[in-house]
C-alpha cells in the first residue's frame, strides 16, 4: 500500500472529525458494567426509594452470581437526590461525565424524574423510568422505558371511576398536591369525570408545604360529593387519612381514595392502621396477585429488608425494580451489546418476563396494557404489620382480571367493613 | 368554594387552632432570634429533635406532653451548651463572625437531620394518644383534638414566658440584654451568662413545640424544612421578642391562611401568608407588636 502525506492527513482529519460527531458516546469495554442513578433515600419518597434500593442491590448481587452482564460484574452507582428535583440534572450529569456510567435508571418518581428528560433525550440515551407518570408524554423520547403498570393520566383512575359509577355517583371531588405528577393525575381524574358524566363540586390543589388538612376536609364535606379522588404525596396522605377520621367526609361520600401515595408502604399503612379501612386506594401489586418468581423475590426481599430496617413488605415498589434488573438483562442478552439504540430497538419490539409479569411498551415507552389496581382496605386493625401479607386485606376491585371482590359503598359502611 | 357563614365560622375556628400551633413552634425562635439576635436556624430542626425525642420517651407507655415536658430540662442543657459554642467560636468575634454564625447553625439542622435518619431512618414516626385522631363534636363542627392540644400549649407557653420575662429578676435581664448588652454589663451582670439562659429557655421550650408537632401529625427528618420559612414568618411579623406578639401573629397568620384555603384555594396560602409579612414590613418595619 502506498501511504502519502495527502493520504495520512486526510485519514487523520476524518478520525478526528469522526471522533468529535456529538452523541456517539465511548462506552468502557473492561471493567465493570456501571449502571447508575439517583434515588430519593431522605426526603418525601426517601422510604420508598431506600426499599427499592434493596430491591436493585438483589438483582445486581443475582447477575453477578450469574457471571455479570456480557461477562462483565455489574456495579450500581446510586445517589440520595434528597426527593429534591433541583438535584438529580447534576447527579445524572455526574453520573454520565464523571462515574462514566454504562446504563441509566431513572429516580423513583415523577417529580425528581422529569428534569432530567431534556438531558437523556440531548445526549440519546436509553432510560428505565422509575414509577413516573407521564414525564415522558411531552418529551416524547423513544428510548424511555417505564416499569410502573399504568401508562396514560387516565389510566390510573379508570378503576377508581368506574367503581365509582357503578356506586351511581353523580359528583366528585378532587383533592391533588401541587406538583407534576399529581397535577397530571387530576387531569386525567377530571377526564374521566367528564366522559362519565360526574360533575366536580370541589376542586383544590394544595401546596406541599400544607401542615393540616382540616380546612379541606372541612370543604370536601361541605362541598358534599359522591366520590372523593385524592392524589397526594406520603407525608400528606397520612395527614388527610387522620383529618378524615377526624372531620367526615359525610355519609353520601360512596368512595374514598384513588391516588394517594403512601397508603402502599408499610410503615404508613402499619401506623395509620384501622384508620385505613374503606379507603379504595391504587396500588401496583397486593398479596394474592400471581406473578412467576414473586413470592420467592419477596421471600429473599424480606430479609434483606430486614437488615436494611427498609419496608418490611415492600409489595409496592421493590418488585418493580428489581423488574427493571431484569428487563435490562434481557434485552443486554439478547442485543449482546451495550449500544444505547439497540437496545432501546429491542425493547420496543420484545416482550419481557418479570416477577411483575410481562411487560410490553407502548410508543412513549409506557406499559402497552395498564395494570393499575384499585383496592380497598378492609378489616385493618391497629398495630399488626404482618396483617398485611394476607390476601383479603386489601381487596382488589379492579381490574377484572386481578379481582377479589366489589367495592362496599358507601364510604362510611365500608370504614366499619370486616 | 361558596361563601356561607357556617364555613367563615370554621375557617375562623380552624384558623385560631392553626394559628396557635404555628405560635407554639414559633416561641423558642422568639426567643433566641427574636430577644437574643441569635440568627438560630436550627430552631425547626431542634423542634424535630425534640419530637423523636418525644417519639422515644413515649414509647414506654408515658403521655406525649409529659414526655416533652420531661426533655424541657434536657433541651435546656443542650441549649446552653449550643450557645456557649457559638458564642465562644463565633458572637465573641465581632458582626463578620456572627455571620459565619448563621453557616454554623445550618451546620447544626444538617446534622440534626442526619444523624436522625442514621437512627431512625426516613420512615414517618407517630405517637399513640387518645386525643390524636378522635375530634370533639359541637353540632355540626368537629375540632381535631390534637389541634386543641396545640391551643392549650401554645397558651400556656407564651403566658409563662411572658410572666417571667417580666416579673422575675432573670427574664427582665434577658429583655434587658436584648436592649442594651452594655449597660446591663455597667449594672454588673454578665450578659453572656443571660443570653446563655435565655438560648436554654429557648431550647428548652423546642422541646415541647417538638412533642406538639408530633401530637399534630407525623414527622420524618427533613420535616424541619417545612416549618424554617413560617416560624421566622411569625416571629419577623409579630415584632423581634414580643412573646404575645408572637401569639397575635401566630393568630393572624393561622387565619388568613385558614380563610384563604377555604375560599380562594390552598395555592393561595403561601403566597398570602408571606404577602402579609411583607406588606406589614412596609408599614411597619419593626413588625405589629415590636416597639
Amino acid at each position: 500500500m502506498n501511504f502519502t502525506r495527502r493520504k495520512v492527513l486526510g485519514a487523520a482529519g476524518a478520525a478526528a472529525l469522526a471522533s468529535a460527531v456529538p452523541g456517539k458516546k465511548v462506552f468502557a469495554q473492561t471493567g465493570p458494567v456501571k449502571i447508575g442513578m439517583s434515588m430519593p433515600q431522605t426526603g418525601s419518597l426517601g422510604a420508598g426509594g431506600q426499599a427499592a434500593l434493596v430491591a436493585l442491590r438483589m438483582w445486581v448481587e443475582d447477575i453477578n452470581a450469574k457471571g455479570g452482564l456480557l461477562n462483565r460484574q455489574v456495579e450500581l452507582i446510586a445517589y440520595d437526590d434528597q426527593t429534591n428535583p433541583a438535584n438529580t440534572p447534576g447527579i445524572y450529569t455526574k453520573l454520565l461525565d464523571v462515574d462514566k456510567v454504562d446504563l441509566l435508571i431513572a429516580p423513583y418518581g415523577t417529580v425528581p424524574t422529569a428534569p432530567i428528560m431534556p438531558l437523556v433525550k440531548q445526549r440519546g440515551l436509553l432510560l428505565m423510568g422509575n414509577f413516573s407518570f407521564q414525564v415522558n408524554a411531552k418529551v416524547q423520547h423513544d428510548m424511555w422505558f417505564n416499569n410502573s403498570p399504568w401508562n396514560d393520566a387516565s389510566s390510573w383512575s379508570d378503576g377508581f371511576f368506574e367503581a365509582g359509577k357503578k356506586a351511581g355517583a353523580k359528583t366528585v371531588a378532587v383533592l391533588a398536591a401541587d406538583n407534576d405528577f399529581a397535577q397530571n393525575l387530576a387531569n386525567g381524574a377530571r377526564e374521566l369525570a367528564k366522559k362519565a358524566n360526574i360533575t366536580s363540586v370541589y376542586d383544590q390543589n394544595y401546596p406541599p408545604t400544607t401542615t393540616d388538612f382540616s380546612s379541606l376536609i372541612r370543604g370536601i364535606r361541605a362541598a358534599k360529593p359522591e366520590i372523593v379522588f385524592v392524589m397526594s404525596y406520603p407525608n400528606d396522605s397520612v395527614a388527610i387519612v387522620r383529618a378524615v377520621n377526624e372531620i367526615g367526609v359525610g355519609s353520601q361520600v360512596q368512595l374514598f381514595g384513588g391516588g394517594m401515595v403512601g397508603l402502599q408502604f408499610t410503615p404508613i399503612m402499619s401506623s395509620l392502621g384501622s384508620l385505613l379501612n374503606g379507603i379504595t386506594n391504587y396500588n401496583s401489586y397486593v398479596p394474592g396477585m400471581k406473578y412467576p418468581g414473586i413470592e420467592d423475590f419477596l421471600q429473599r426481599y424480606a430479609k434483606k429488608a430486614a437488615e436494611a430496617k427498609v419496608d418490611p413488605l415492600g409489595f409496592y415498589l421493590p418488585p418493580f425494580n428489581y423488574a427493571i434488573g431484569q428487563i435490562l438483562e434481557q434485552a443486554v442478552n439478547a442485543v449482546k451489546s451495550l449500544d444505547q439504540k439497540k437496545l432501546a430497538a429491542w425493547l420496543h419490539g420484545n416482550e419481557v418476563k418479570t416477577v411483575v409479569g410481562a411487560i410490553r411498551w407502548d410508543k412513549n415507552g409506557e406499559w402497552a396494557k395498564a395494570r393499575v389496581v384499585q383496592a380497598q382496605f378492609r378489616g385493618i386493625v391497629d398495630k399488626d404489620v404482618e396483617q398485611f401479607r394476607q390476601p383479603g386485606k386489601q381487596v382488589v376491585i379492579y381490574p377484572s382480571d386481578y379481582q377479589t371482590g366489589q367495592a362496599i359503598t358507601p364510604f362510611e359502611k365500608a370504614r366499619g367493613g370486616k | 368554594m361558596a361563601f356561607s357563614f357556617d364555613l367563615l365560622t370554621e375557617a375562623l375556628l380552624f384558623g385560631v387552632l392553626l394559628g396557635c400551633f404555628y405560635a407554639a413552634v414559633s416561641i423558642g425562635l422568639s426567643v433566641s432570634f427574636g430577644l437574643l439576635d441569635v440568627p438560630n436556624v436550627a430552631h425547626p430542626a431542634i423542634m424535630v429533635l425534640g419530637s423523636y425525642a418525644t417519639y422515644v420517651v413515649a414509647s414506654y407507655g408515658l403521655d406525649p406532653i409529659v414526655a416533652g415536658v420531661l426533655l424541657m430540662p434536657v433541651f435546656f442543657v443542650l441549649g446552653i451548651l449550643i450557645y456557649r459554642f457559638y458564642y465562644e467560636s463565633f458572637e465573641k468575634r465581632g458582626t463578620e463572625a456572627g455571620v459565619r454564625g448563621l453557616a454554623f447553625f445550618f451546620g447544626i439542622a444538617f446534622i440534626i437531620e442526619v444523624g436522625l435518619i442514621l437512627v431512625f431512618g426516613v420512615d414517618q414516626r407517630t405517637v399513640a394518644a387518645r386525643y390524636i385522631g378522635s375530634s370533639l363534636a359541637l353540632g355540626d363542627y368537629r375540632i381535631p383534638y390534637r389541634m386543641l392540644v396545640a391551643f392549650g400549649v401554645a397558651l400556656v407557653l407564651t403566658f409563662s414566658l411572658t410572666l417571667y420575662l417580666s416579673k422575675t429578676f432573670t427574664g427582665r435581664a434577658i429583655k434587658a440584654v436584648a436592649q442594651d448588652e452594655a449597660a446591663l454589663r455597667l449594672m454588673g451582670v454578665n450578659p453572656v451568662r443571660i443570653k446563655q439562659w435565655a438560648f436554654g429557655i429557648a431550647t428548652g421550650v423546642s422541646a415541647l413545640a417538638g412533642a406538639m408537632l408530633i401530637i399534630v401529625g407525623p414527622v420524618e427528618p427533613a420535616v424541619d424544612r417545612v416549618y424554617i420559612g413560617r416560624t421566622f414568618c411569625v416571629v419577623v411579623l409579630a415584632g423581634l421578642g414580643s412573646m404575645t406578639g408572637t401569639l397575635g401573629a401566630g393568630l393572624i397568620l393561622g387565619i388568613s391562611e385558614s380563610i384563604v384555603l377555604m375560599f380562594f384555594g390552598a395555592s393561595w396560602a403561601p403566597a398570602v401568608a408571606f404577602g402579609l409579612l411583607l406588606v406589614v414590613l412596609g408599614i411597619r418595619p419593626q413588625g405589629l407588636f415590636g416597639r
